[in-house]
């Protein structure tokens, strides 16, 4: 594109560095102003002490702390759960990847009928988390519940999983897998759909099949595919705040909690109004996330470079 | 303006037709409020009621979810301030006294004999001396019990006089033994438990306990609070097992099928439990059992009050309908319809309800004094934290030392000494 | 082709995989299945505990019921009254800021690109108190341009992501040609660029709207009544007033979840087209 803008005269050279900002300027001005500017004010509201009220005559009512909120947080046991959680729900939302490949190489045929049941799979991720959090608490319901009957059948004795500190969370994490599988499902589906079939073949004659095939040939070619599909998943995962508020409320006692539903609690929940600390939690879930967010503009950076 | 109406159901069509149709030239009071249907109902008629006798006032509620409400009334008390909003009393108000946005109402007070009439609610409608509130409706707390429940197992039915704590255990091992649970609850929204911790708490150590236990003046570590959990222990065993998945009107349909016998509840479930098929012949209430002899009997009657936003457009007929609204004649009206009893100390109570008589007969023989509830005498943060633990402990009764533990973190961080 | 073609396998195996398919798709569904079937359960069957056999009859009265004792039209006339500006409106800017960050080698190029890649990543409730501060403060709390805005905004950053990489994925020549004949900058935009974007903005837009339809959580935190929540947010509220009865937090379940299901039959092609983007390259 520099090679571009180099042949041409200079009278079309200041309308053309002109332009693009004045493209971009819409767009930008907004993003600027409901994401890139929050993002500061929310850190610098962590350092304070603020039940989101204002007086009468519309004055913040905040009082500063420093680091009050950060070193409350060490000690907060409330947080220690939502962390923990929010690492079993990375680490087990990453089960969407094996899971969403299987069904899509289970459904990578050409017989009548397919493409309504590729689309039928994917179902859950187009409904919203609202209802998946619904649908699963009303499997899970205890006495009645579909799963709560199943267990009772197998074993005697149902289990309300949604009362059960310890199993709450993977009960949870079990109905934000459902949509998330169906997404990484239809990113393997398009990637094996572009798989090249003649290294496949080759590779047939070459002797290989099942798990070699798999591990050898096909994976490598679904990289982007997995790329994405882990980006998505990650993202997921750290998101979970709408299944935990519908399904539990974070309960029994806080077992279920994430940041990203702590957060709301502290600062607008009912006992809440914290939003000082709440921005605090939420400065932490942000950090976690650029971590992620770093590797994938590294990525990016690097793919643009090569071009 | 649009008229705002919201989670009214079906009496919303009837509301929309009631107060907007002639709303033109009128003076316009506006007021927000948190009704479930029946109360909606009865507070459209005391509306009517003044709206007749002041033509010339225009009262427009907007009705809001009543768990929306919580938080909603936070935005608009500083974004879009209505006349007048509903909200509770004692601690559950203070935030908003602090900031400003609850007006100073000590002459509607004054100018209407109001100290005198609503005298019981005196500590709980003012901060530092002045009036913020006017309260208009509580209700009792106690024991629900299915009497069916207690025939099916082979229990003797309480009397009138209610049970001791003693007589209740024993009953509770029979009840076990039936497969019926003895104590019900549904602690999904937390503040079930709550109701059941603070008469456990009241019965061994009296209502001051229970006041400065909320204000964080007691730790968690003492004797005292001991002494309350192993009380509280002696009912665990006997709590319905899910109830931390379910919410309080699942467990009252527990108590109308006869799978559980009595539930710690506030007087407001009368409603579910009748609506589920129960009657006067079977639904029974008694007072929660006397634990140590002789402390004086202590009851829960959270209050539910309006307030005069510090925003208000039309303070001056806002308050005359506030003044209505203490009158012993509205509340008589309001709490006859919705099965509560007045605060109103000339309002007359439906003497055909047996709950409503039992209530007003329970609060005004409770010597021991009247408390608002746990998490409304409870500064917000302690209340959440301390629910958290008292559901835990139902729950998981072997975790007390790191609840108790935890609790006292909380308190000495909330209240340093 | 991977996994091999089941035609080449044996005739046991075709018919193993004609008959799991039908199977893994019932278990796949199960939930939703029930749900389904509950919405159209007469009450008194779940008051008598069946809640899995045979229904006594087919209850549309649910949906009636919902209909007509609950806001619930209204809150989906909500959801559109959000869903649709928004569409419109990240659409149209992304379209501009894609356009300008394909096709024009700035310095600042890859730093505003790679803002607005991060912000769509961002967790929300780092955003969450300043927007709805700011959004109280502008007197666009509980409205549906309030919560329009905002998602117009946030969705931003991930459209410009998604119109960026189409547009350079266009021939640049044409682009080239036009500039050579003295077309301004606006008109290349809007007459060259613009008609080559349809799928684009096709993908863009279902895709746009069943992530709006689906937010539950701006929805709750810039919205509050009848007046103005989405359906999402709605549904959430009237669970509260549902307990217990389930057959008609299921119908409620499944008109929330109709429209984007009803989107994505519709335009099956553009959504995974605009969904696995990246996913091949």
């Amino acid at each position: 594109m520099a090679e571009a803008a180099a042949k041409t005269a200079p009278r079309r050279w200041s309308q053309r560095s002109i332009a693009p900002w004045l493209f971009l300027a819409p767009g930008l001005i907004m993003f600027t102003i409901y994401v890139l500017w929050p993002i500061v004010e929310s850190v610098t509201l962590s350092f304070y002490d603020w039940n989101g009220l204002y007086d009468r005559d519309g004055n913040f009512t905040g009082r500063f702390l420093g680091m009050g909120n950060y070193r409350e947080l060490m000690t907060d046991p409330a947080f220690t759960v939502s962390l923990w959680n929010n690492l079993k729900w990375l680490v087990l939302y990453m089960l969407a990847l094996p899971a969403g490949l299987f069904i899509a190489i289970f459904l990578n045929q050409t017989v009548r009928g397919i493409r309504i049941y590729k689309s039928l799979f994917f179902f859950p991720f187009v409904i919203s988390q609202v209802v998946v959090g619904l649908i699963f608490s009303w499997f899970y319901a205890p006495n009645f519940g579909l799963f709560y009957k199943l267990i009772e059948s197998i074993t005697g004795q149902g289990v309300a999983v949604l009362a059960d500190p310890t199993l709450v969370t993977y009960g949870i994490i079990a109905a934000g897998l459902w949509p998330q599988i169906a997404y990484v499902m239809i990113l393997y589906l398009t990637g094996l759909n572009n798989v090249a079939p003649d290294q496949i073949e080759a590779a047939r004659l070459d002797g290989a099949k099942g798990w070699r095939m798999l591990w050898y040939v096909v994976l490598p070619q679904l990289r982007p595919a997995t790329f994405i599909a882990v980006i998505v998943t990650v993202i997921g995962a750290l998101r979970s705040f709408d299944l935990v508020s519908i399904m539990t409320n974070g309960g029994p006692f806080g077992s279920s909690r994430v940041l990203s539903y702590y957060m709301f609690e502290m600062a607008l929940g009912e006992y809440g109004f914290r939003m000082g600390y709440g921005a605090a939690i939420a400065v932490v879930l942000f950090a976690i996330m650029m971590v992620f967010i770093s590797g994938f503009i590294w990525k990016m950076w690097r793919d643009e470079r090569e071009r | 303006m649009v008229h705002k109406l919201t989670g009214a159901l079906a009496l919303g069509a009837v509301l929309m037709l009631s107060t907007s149709a002639f709303a033109q030239d009128k003076r316009v009071v506006t007021w927000n409020a948190d009704y479930d249907p029946i109360p909606l109902a009865a507070a459209e008629a005391l509306i009517a009621d003044f709206e007749a006798a002041n033509p010339d006032i225009d009262i427009q509620m907007t009705n809001f979810d009543h768990e929306a409400y919580k938080n909603a009334i936070r935005n608009f008390l500083t974004a879009d301030p209505p006349d007048l909003a509903n909200w509770y009393a004692a601690n559950r108000m203070r935030p908003f006294v602090e900031a400003g946005l609850f007006a100073d109402i000590t002459d509607v007070w004054e100018a209407n004999g109001l100290k005198d009439a609503l005298a019981s609610s005196v500590p709980s409608a003012s901060i530092d001396g002045k009036f913020y509130a006017i309260p208009y409706t509580y209700y009792q707390w106690g024991i629900y019990y299915n009497r069916d429940a207690y025939k099916a197992a082979g229990v003797e039915v309480p009397g009138p006089e209610g049970l001791t704590w003693d007589q209740f255990l024993a009953n509770c091992e029979k009840f076990k033994a039936a497969g019926i649970d003895c104590v019900t609850t549904g602690s999904s929204a937390l503040w079930p438990v709550a109701g059941i911790f603070d008469y456990v708490s009241m019965r061994t150590n009296g209502y001051q306990f229970h006041s400065d236990l909320a204000a964080g003046k007691i730790s968690w570590t003492s004797p005292e609070v001991a002494a309350v959990f192993e009380n509280f222990g002696k009912l665990q065993p006997f709590v319905t097992a899910n109830h931390a998945a379910i919410d309080w009107q699942d467990a009252a349909a527990l108590l109308v099928q006869g799978k559980a016998a009595n539930y710690v509840m506030g007087n407001f479930a009368v409603g579910v439990f009748k609506e589920g098929g129960m009657t006067n012949d079977n639904l029974g209430f008694m007072v929660f059992p006397e634990i140590t002899p002789g402390i004086p009997r202590a009851e829960e009657a959270p209050t539910d009050t309006i307030h005069l936003t510090s925003g208000a457009k039309n303070p001056e007929d806002a308050k005359k309908f506030l003044a209505f609204m203490a009158s012993a004649e509205a509340q008589t009206k309001w709490n006859a319809a919705v099965g509560q009893l007045p605060t109103n100390k000339n309002a007359s109570v439906d003497a055909a309800d047996p709950f409503l008589t039992a209530g007003f007969q329970a609060l005004s023989t409770a010597t021991g004094g009247i408390a608002q509830f746990w998490d409304r005498d409870a500064d917000a943060e302690y209340a959440k934290v301390g629910m958290e633990g008292f559901q835990q402990f139902l729950v998981q009764p072997d975790q007390l030392p790191a609840i108790l533990d935890r609790l006292e973190q909380t308190r000495l961080r909330l209240y340093p000494q | 082709m991977f996994p091999r073609p089941i035609q080449k396998s044996s005739t046991a195996a075709q018919w193993i995989y004609t008959i799991a398919l039908p199977v893994a798709l019932l278990i796949w569904l199960f939930p939703l299945l029930g749900v389904a079937l509950t919405s159209v359960r007469p009450a008194s069957d779940l008051a008598q505990g069946n809640y899995f056999g045979m229904p006594s009859g087919i209850a549309w009265e649910n949906y009636k019921f919902i209909f007509t004792q609950t806001p619930i039209g209204q809150y989906m006339i909500n959801s559109l009254w959000v869903t649709i500006p928004t569409v419109i409106g990240a659409v149209g800017l992304s379209l501009m800021t894609g356009f300008a960050l394909a096709v024009y080698g700035f310095r600042a190029n890859l730093l505003v690109f790679f803002l607005f890649v991060a912000g769509n990543f961002v967790p929300f409730q780092i955003l969450m108190v300043p927007v709805r501060d700011m959004t109280l403060n502008l007197g666009m709390y509980d409205t549906w341009y309030g919560l329009a805005l905002f998602h117009i905004a946030f969705q931003t950053g991930f459209c410009t992501l998604f119109m960026r990489n189409f547009i350079k994925a266009l021939p640049f020549e044409l682009i080239e040609a036009a500039r050579v004949e003295g077309v301004s900058e606006w008109r290349i935009f809007a007459y060259i660029v613009l008609p080559l974007m349809r799928p684009a903005i096709a993908a863009l837009s279902v895709l746009v709207f069943t992530f709006i339809w689906n937010d539950f959580f701006w929805a709750t935190v810039l919205t509050q009544g009848v007046d103005s929540q989405p359906i999402t947010a709605g549904l959430s509220s009237l669970n509260g007033q549902w307990i217990a009865q389930w057959h008609l937090v299921s119908a409620g379940s499944i008109l929330a979840a109709l429209p984007p299901v009803v989107m994505f039959f519709l335009m099956q092609k553009h959504f995974i087209a605009g969904l696995t983007l990246g996913a091949v390259k």
